[in-house]
């Protein structure tokens, strides 16, 4: 299957390779950089390239590719699911996934290759697996591992593989056991001109911190599971329970993880939290062009909406902006050509507004479309279709654990058109 | 190239100079300036004793060769480490032998002797792990080592060696194929294997080794489909792909009679437009035939498709990807019309993933919409555009919107189309301008619409839009051009702008071939070309000659001499094509002596009505691709690809995926046992549920007992295989089926007499089995349990026992003389008291022998009835209760040894003469009984005499030498055999289909005897009972190169049919076929390991002429039977 892995920096540096079966060189990528430059947007480059003797498969996650070749048939999204998993692992063990982190680590990024990948083929992805396999580096262990040459490499090997429950590992304890979970809900919305919503819906995660002594088996019930239309599970999840009762039963992994996805169904009518107002105009003679955004609360709940923040990006003619704003602070990159209006709070009886002109490249003929707003925000302590958990039990073990939810929702691929 | 070589080159300088620090740690930091002392250095640390330096140096080591520097000069120092006691500082050494032991083969060497005792380790990590890395050390010299390491893997105790030992399948298979043959024995053992863990890594080695071996599958599919939802997310895709595969070859199309409404109705799509035709009229013929016979017989899903098609269904809620991929590609390929619907959600969710995934499944989704748009029609706007996306995502969503586009939803798309039409993306306006076009001409109503919002394209200040609307405006003109002559001048007019040269072409194109509509702009745009004739594009070029000579046959007084101008340009132009044109089109239209006959059609030529263009989805018949695949993506076969084969036009014979029912349902009983926190594991349970009751009725309640026997079961496997090892009529296969058999009782049984039963079902298991295979014929799990049931009240009513006394008695094997006044009883004692102690020494040791051998046919003699009880359950009888009532036939009639078989027909070969044998002679016959142990193994008979005057002892087989694929059950061993007396014992042997010899040694106390068992063809099948349509059927499908015929002139003496029936199963051990003529005898069988069938026919006719014909799939075996049919019928 996977018969090598490049990880490749930004700028086209090749900064570890990996291979599992024999070595391929690297100047395979060579057809990679082609297609590359051709892209000029890292996000438009194919993520599935021929070249005579491979098949090139990457991804693009932060700001590094992760290119692998490949020899054989094999399902493009296994190795495409596959790779992101990986770029997950190392978000897991590090804290982030960039190309310093992943040079300091080395050496535990290149044992956790070893371990995920046999002869090509997934061996042990579930994070619970190779943290006992391998151990995440923190602070106090390399300095005790630098004074006594101690390892990170756990000396025994994790029983997970061989269990039943293979997601968790055994032998979990903690002086406090705790589960929470966060309910976050995502409202993906494209609106035209006119404020009328062309496509809304609701996508919705439920994310898991289960910190349990032994082997819990949990049970999350809902108060509306009607609400929820299509859903997707992590593999703990029993998943006939559900069907029968709309329930989720499970023996979690120990610490965090995606537990569910969900997606509102389609006939709830999306209640869209803001309203936007909006007029940007180019100007056919003068060279410039004005803009005018107001935001205003619209469906909300009765909650606040926080962490607004509206994107544009600017047809290439705009050289500069010249704007005012009644709230929060704008910036505009000239290299991309991205306005970024971070609003902060959004305060009902005073509305946030942002107007001004803007100037263009002379001779150049004014732009055909207005750019498009993407709007961030984020509402706490709701989740905007509804959804309720209405209680967590706990079976297996005898403790009493500390049970906690919290609702969030924010603003997915949220668009007005202008 | 040069740039990216001179990239590397730079990388590999910079690599030399700079490298400043390797890892975080402080020690490692950039001490050393030049490679050589930086190594030197490495590998004094790596000889020190200090495991911390060594760790440090191994690091080092590690991070140059994740920076793709070379390390291997380092090898010898690093070698010496590979048995270093840290595990970490060996772990790394692990990694760096696998990189570079290819390139360092003989000192890689060295390591091997750690490996080799690592695999013997008890500790199952270090044994799998050692495997690992020594299958991943790609060293030819050791495949020897390999393959012995993997075949012990393969039957390690622990799941986890035995995953590995899969995965270290394909890895020697691509060092030495060679192997193949072997490592597709190793694969079919792994395939029988009833761990979840296994079951991925497994298909994965099957799908890179053997993909061809579809009939490995046959007996683990239920099992496979079974495990599926347990097995890992990556096992699963792995899995879902090849059972795809497998059910395109194993079942017939859903979609059958839908196709042929399709057909009949003939609407929109008639002949060319479903895939189901093929250009061959062959095919067609036998397609039709095929649906005419779909129409005669309403199409009936076999359960065994139901059966994927429920169990792959939960999967599509995987968080994985892949997954739900992998089963929205076998929902599209093997389910029903109707069903397909449920995996558009799951692939709409699938949209709101990594764009990468979001690509992927686009590129599917446009394939799906072509052939069953309906499905998609409720998520429309999912694929609405936003400008965030990423240039190829909009192309893909736009070609689905594109496809999905009918009457009632066009209008809302066009409006969406309209605002991509102003995107700062030009590429993706250009897409969205040939989607419209599209749009245009697939849906009539909206042609007009679109036209005039094209034509106002045609004023956009970007000039690709107005080229590319200029493009799509000549094909849709191209349909209705009467209509438009305005839009045409309008067009003319553009010439003056437009500088893209495919617009330009276009244009012109268009002009000259509606001149006629446009009489008097037309000469006036070729006038203004003419002038710019030399400056424009070749292809532009072409079309300006194109609509001269057009002109020229249709206004000529206006434009003869502009044309003649423009041919003149042309004749001195630098492009030969363009000069070539020239040449050809003055030869054609300027009516010269020469060219009198050409010019008169010249008009003809030019003017000819034109068809017009249809525009295509380029995701068009991409579904002949597996979805999902890569290739499918690519559109191109990718290496390895394995075609989707075509529905069979008949379903083969489903039976042969019965076996592994039991195995299954003792698997799944086995899992539900181990762990504390099943109890409240509804996971496991789902599957018990499964077992219970296919159609997901709950049933927790009813764990309790289950989980006890399980566990037995599961800790117990050895010991009570142990038990029946003793017992050669035992085999594993049985033990499963036994087992199998107890699960679906226990709802009925007390927890408490699990054990007994087990024991007395063992004397039983020479009765089920048989019955159970004829059973499940019915394959659905829910019916095969009720014939068994009944099979065993019968039972229990032919012994006139009620169960409590069958299971007191059992309770009681050793004291069971209590119920001894019944001769019956009786009987069954000693054949209960004779297996377990073969080895009793007594001088009755051949008396016992008897009773053993007969104990076989005893049961059938003792229970007959479950044969006929279930005869009228099944529409037909299956091999082995033939075979059954045969035995009963015969155990009726004699209780001897030597009658067991058909002896008068059987033929009995030596394999040990007397004098050779020094007193021992040994002969052989093949008893045409079925193997109990193991099905796929013909039964060998051996007579053993001792004609010497002193007794042999320790009468036994040893070192048996087989050619691959073959497996010897060996006979057990004969303690004495006095003199003067003669035994009997029976071996199986598994000849893989060929007439291999078996050669092995027969050892006395004090001799040792090298012998080989060499069957005649006709011995390698059993005989497999069909009617006379069936066989007309069967016989149909072998055809050619599968059919042998050969005529022949009979002897005097066997002109009737009875002796010919005679000397055919003589010959060969088949059934006979019912047979409506007399002039025709019909035979049928199965080969013994693969279980072709094998039919017989053998017609006569005047004059003792007569026709012999053979068909059978294994074109080896059916030349050889021709041969010894013909001997036997001719002599």
């Amino acid at each position: 299957m996977i018969n090598s892995l490049f990880l490749i920096n930004h700028s086209g540096d090749i900064f570890l390779e990996k291979h599992w079966k024999s070595v391929i060189s690297r100047s395979v990528c060579d057809y990679f950089f082609e297609a590359k430059e051709k892209a000029i947007e890292p996000e438009n480059v194919p993520p599935v390239l021929q070249t005579p003797h491979h098949y090139l498969i990457s991804i693009y996650r932060d700001k590094i590719f992760f290119l692998s070749a490949i020899q054989t048939e094999v399902p493009p999204l296994f190795v495409i699911e596959f790779l992101h998993r990986v770029g997950d692992t190392f978000l897991d063990y590090f804290g982030e996934c960039s190309e310093t982190v992943i040079k300091d680590n080395v050496v535990i990024v290149y044992e956790l290759l070893e371990e995920m990948l046999d002869n090509g083929f997934p061996l042990a992805t579930e994070s619970n697996v190779l943290k006992e396999m391998i151990k995440p580096p923190n602070i106090l262990r390399s300095v005790v591992n630098t004074l006594t040459g101690g390892s990170h490499v756990g000396d025994t090997l994790p029983t997970g593989q061989l269990s039943n429950v293979p997601w968790r590992r055994a032998g979990v304890k903690y002086t406090n056991n705790e589960a929470y979970f966060d309910v976050i809900e995502e409202i993906d919305a494209i609106l035209d001109k006119s404020g009328t919503t062309v496509f809304a819906e609701i996508q919705g995660v439920i994310e898991a911190c289960v910190r349990l002594t032994g082997m819990p088996d949990l049970t999350l019930s809902f108060m509306n599971p009607r609400l929820l239309d299509d859903v997707s599970f992590h593999p703990c999840v029993r998943f006939k329970r559900w069907e029968s009762e709309r329930v989720l039963s499970f023996i979690p992994p120990d610490g965090n993880f995606t537990l569910m996805t969900y997606q509102v169904s389609s006939q709830n009518l999306v209640a869209i939290p803001v309203y936007v107002k909006q007029n940007i105009s180019f100007l056919e003679a003068g060279s410039c062009g004005r803009l005018d955004i107001t935001i205003g609360p619209k469906q909300t709940m009765g909650k606040t909406v926080e962490g607004l923040m509206v994107t544009v990006h600017m047809p290439k003619a705009v050289l500069s902006v010249n704007l005012t704003a009644t709230q929060g602070t704008h910036t505009y990159d000239l290299a991309t050509k991205t306005l970024v209006w971070d609003i902060g709070k959004l305060n009902p009886q005073k509305l946030p507004n942002l107007r001004g002109s803007l100037s263009m490249q002379t001779g150049v003929p004014k732009p055909e479309e207005n750019p498009s707003l993407n709007i961030d925000l984020k509402i706490q302590q709701l989740a905007i279709s509804g959804l309720k958990v209405s209680r967590l039990d706990m079976y297996g073990e005898k403790y009493k654990p500390f049970k906690g939810v919290k609702y969030l929702t924010k603003a997915g691929k949220f668009q007005v058109r202008t | 190239m040069s740039t990216s070589s001179a990239f590397n080159d730079e990388k590999g300088g910079s690599s030399s100079v700079g490298e400043p620090e390797y890892g975080h740690d402080p020690a490692s930091g950039g001490i050393f300036s030049s490679d050589y002392k930086r190594h030197d250095d490495l590998k004094e640390m790596l000889d020190s004793n200090k495991d911390s330096l060594k760790l440090e140096a191994m690091k080092r080591i590690v991070a140059m060769i994740a920076r793709g520097k070379n390390a291997s000069d380092l090898f010898p120092a690093v070698v010496k480490n590979v048995a270093c006691k840290n595990i970490e500082v060996k772990k790394l050494v692990y990694v760096y032998l696998v990189r570079y032991a290819e390139e360092q083969q003989d000192l890689a060497l060295l390591s091997i002797s750690t490996f080799q005792r690592g695999l013997k380790d008890p500790n199952q990590l270090i044994r799998a792990s050692a495997l690992r890395v020594l299958s991943s050390i790609r060293v030819t010299i050791i495949v020897p080592i390999m393959m012995l390491a993997i075949k012990e893997a393969a039957s390690d105790m622990s799941p986890y060696v035995r995953k590995t030992a899969a995965h270290a399948i394909p890895k020697l298979y691509s060092l030495d194929p060679e192997q193949k043959d072997q490592l597709i024995e190793v694969i079919e053992k792994l395939l029988a294997d009833k761990t979840t863990l296994v079951a991925g890594s497994v298909v994965m080695a099957f799908e890179e080794v053997c993909p061809e071996r579809i009939d490995l599958i046959h007996k683990n599919y239920r099992k496979l489909c079974n495990l599926l939802i347990d097995v890992e997310e990556w096992g699963q895709v792995v899995i879902i792909n090849m059972l795809t595969r497998y059910a395109r070859t194993q079942f017939l199309n859903p979609n059958i009679n839908e196709s042929l409404l399709e057909e009949g109705g003939g609407g929109e799509k008639t002949f060319y437009a479903s895939d189901e035709d093929e250009d061959e009229d062959e095919e067609k013929e036998k397609k039709a035939e095929a649906v005419t016979m779909a129409k005669r017989k309403p199409y009936v899903m076999d359960p065994d498709h139901r059966l994927l098609l429920r169990n792959t269904k939960p999967l599509l809620q995987s968080r994985n990807a892949a997954v739900v991929m992998a089963v929205a590609q076998l929902y599209f390929h093997l389910a029903p019309k109707a069903e397909i619907g449920v995996i558009a959600k799951a692939l709409v969710r699938l949209l709101r993933s990594h764009s990468e995934v979001q690509y992927v499944v686009l590129q599917n989704v446009a394939t799906m919409t072509i052939k069953r748009r309906g499905m998609f029609e409720p998520y429309l706007k999912s694929f609405y555009i936003r400008s965030t996306d990423p240039t190829q995502i909009k192309i893909l969503k736009l070609e689905v919107l594109t496809n999905l586009a009918n009457e009632t939803n066009i209008s809302t798309i066009l409006r969406e189309f309209q605002t991509y039409i102003k995107s700062m993306d030009k590429d993706f306006v250009a897409a969205t301008i040939q989607a419209i076009g599209r749009c245009a001409t697939n849906i009539g109503e909206v042609r007009d619409t679109c036209l005039n919002g094209l034509v106002q394209l045609l004023s956009n200040r970007d000039e690709l839009v107005v080229a590319e609307s200029v493009v799509v405006i000549k094909k849709l003109l191209q349909m209705q051009p009467e209509k438009h002559s305005d839009i045409i001048k309008h067009m003319a007019k553009l010439t003056d702008n437009i500088q893209v040269p495919m617009a330009r072409a276009s244009i012109l194109w268009l002009i000259g071939e509606y001149c006629e509509h446009v009489p008097k702009i037309a000469p006036d745009v070729l006038r203004k070309m003419a002038k710019s004739f030399t400056n424009e594009e070749d292809i532009v070029k072409l079309q300006i000659i194109n609509l001269a000579a057009k002109l020229y046959l249709t206004n000529s007084k206006q434009t003869k001499l502009l044309t003649q101008y423009v041919l003149n340009l042309a004749k001195y132009d630098q492009n030969y094509d363009i000069r070539d044109r020239a040449r050809f089109i003055r030869q054609l239209i300027v009516p010269t002596e020469k060219s009198g006959a050409l010019s008169k059609y010249a008009k003809k030529l030019f003017l000819a009505l034109k068809p017009a263009p249809v525009l295509e989805s380029p995701f068009k018949d991409r579904d002949h691709f597996q979805l999902g695949s890569l290739s499918h993506l690519l559109n191109a076969k990718a290496g390895g690809y394995q075609e989707l084969p075509d529905w069979p036009e008949a379903a083969p014979d489903p039976s042969v995926r019965n076996v592994e029912v039991f195995a299954l349902l003792e698997r799944v009983t086995t899992l539900t046992s181990v762990p504390e926190w099943t109890k409240c594991s509804s996971r496991e349970k789902r599957k018990e549920k499964k077992v219970e009751k296919p159609f997901y009725s709950d049933s927790e309640g009813e764990s309790g007992p289950t989980e006890s026997a399980d566990s037995e079961s599961d800790s117990g496997s050895g010991s009570e295989s142990g038990s029946g090892s003793e017992d050669s009529r035992s085999g594993s296969e049985s033990d499963e089926s036994k087992e199998a058999s107890e699960s679906e009782e226990e709802e009925e049984e007390e927890e408490e007499d699990l054990k007994k039963k087990k024991k007395k079902k063992n004397e039983e298991k020479q009765l089920k089995k048989p019955v159970q295979e004829s059973e499940s014929e019915q394959s659905s799990e829910e019916e095969v349990r009720k014939p068994e049931r009944k099979s065993k009240q019968n039972k229990s009513e032919s012994e006139s026992e009620s169960d409590e006394d069958e299971e007191s008695e059992s309770e009681s094997s050793e004291s069971e003389s209590e119920d001894s006044e019944d001769s019956e009883a009786e009987l069954k004692k000693k054949k209960k008291v004779a297996p377990p102690k073969p080895a009793f020494k007594a001088a009755k040791k051949e008396n016992k022998k008897e009773k053993k051998e007969m104990s076989l046919l005893d049961l059938d003699d003792f229970e007959p009835a479950p044969s006929p009880q279930v005869t009228p359950v099944n529409t037909f009888l299956s091999n082995s209760l033939v075979t059954d009532l045969e035995g009963l036939s015969l155990s009726d009639a004699a209780l001897m040894p030597a009658t067991i078989a058909p002896s008068s027909a059987l033929k009995s070969y030596e394999l040990l003469h007397r004098i050779t044998g020094e007193g021992l002679s040994v002969e052989y016959c093949f008893s045409r009984q079925p193997f109990s142990p193991d099905a796929n193994m013909v039964a060998v008979q051996m007579h053993f005499t001792n004609n010497s005057t002193s007794d042999t002892k320790s009468l036994h087989m040893e070192d048996v030498k087989l050619q691959s694929g073959m497996r010897v059950k060996e006979f057990p061993e004969i303690e004495l055999l006095p003199a003067g007396e003669t035994a009997t014992a029976v071996m199986g042997i598994d000849f893989c289909d060929s007439t291999q010899a078996a050669n092995f040694q027969l050892c006395t106390h004090t001799r040792k005897f090298f012998v080989s068992i060499q069957p005649p063809v006709g011995e390698l099948m059993r005989p497999f009972f069909m009617t006379e349509n069936e066989f007309k059927k069967e016989q149909g499908q072998l055809m050619g190169m599968n059919e042998i015929t050969e005529k022949l002139t009979l002897d005097v003496k066997c002109r009737n049919e009875h002796t010919i029936v005679q000397k055919v199963t003589t010959a060969a051990n088949l059934s006979r076929v019912p047979c409506g003529s007399d002039k025709e005898c019909r035979f049928a069988g199965r080969t013994v390991t693969s279980s072709s069938l094998v039919l017989v026919t053998v017609a006569t006719k005047d004059e003792g002429a007569a026709q012999l014909t053979v068909n059978c799939e294994k074109m080896v075996i059916g030349t050889m039977l021709v041969k010894d049919i013909l001997l036997a019928l001719t002599q």
